[in-house]
């Protein structure tokens, strides 16, 4: 283990396409520099993760703007998704989805995305979450 | 002029970020010691990604070549 934890956690709230993509993003970077990863989905940040609508368009976040939102859906990159599973790839990337948030949803981990590693209470994530939090 | 044979060349233009430099990580992994591997990118980002990524993964950057729109990286998988 380094003398330092550089574990990075993500708290991932929203479910809008632009912070999912951010938070993909970041999460490739990290995983690609050799860090891990763990990724806690709550709220509609977890509904992103159904297996239903995961790539359907979710929307962008309210300061986007519709000129926002157009220069958004106007970007040619990869799906965020797409993103999430080369990092899973590359990295140690664990993605957790919040027990509370399944719960209000009323779903199982059967209705989530296989992207999704499992369900965990917050406390659990907690523990895990050794090194630098972030909140999206 | 450079005199280096090129194992095999990655077409990233157009690619945004972190695109170029996670298709330099797949080729690396599938890649033997010695491999010499070309990325092209027009990605801002991997200019500073790539020079990370290599030296974090013990990877030679041999040289990184401007051309208009886009840059060449050069990289000897070292291990």
């Amino acid at each position: 283990m380094d003398e330092h934890d550089d574990t990075l956690s993500l708290v991932l709230f929203s479910g809008t396409d632009d912070k999912l993509h951010a938070t993909a993003v970041l999460v490739a970077g990290a995983a690609a520099m050799g860090r891990k990863v763990n990724l806690f989905l709550q709220y509609w940040g977890l509904d992103a993760f159904r297996a239903d609508r995961i790539t359907k368009d979710h929307g962008v976040s309210a300061e986007a703007g519709p000129e926002g939102a157009e220069i958004v859906a106007r970007h040619a990159g990869q799906h965020w998704s797409e993103i999430l599973v080369q990092a899973k790839d590359i990295g140690e990337v664990g993605i957790h989805a919040c027990a509370l948030s399944m719960e209000m949803f009323q779903i199982t981990k059967d209705d989530l995305d296989p992207l999704v590693d499992d369900v965990e209470g917050v406390a659990a994530f907690m523990a895990e979450a050794t090194g630098p939090m972030a909140f999206i | 002029m450079t005199q280096i044979q090129i194992t095999r060349s990655i077409d990233a233009k157009g690619m945004p970020c972190p695109g170029p430099l996670m298709s330099l990580i797949g080729a690396i992994r599938e890649g033997e010691v010695g491999d010499v591997l070309e990325v092209v990118s027009s990605d801002e980002g991997s200019r500073t990604d790539i020079p990370a990524w290599l030296a974090k993964a013990g990877h030679e950057l041999v040289e990184v070549v401007e051309e208009p729109g886009f840059a060449r990286f050069v990289v000897r998988k070292a291990r």
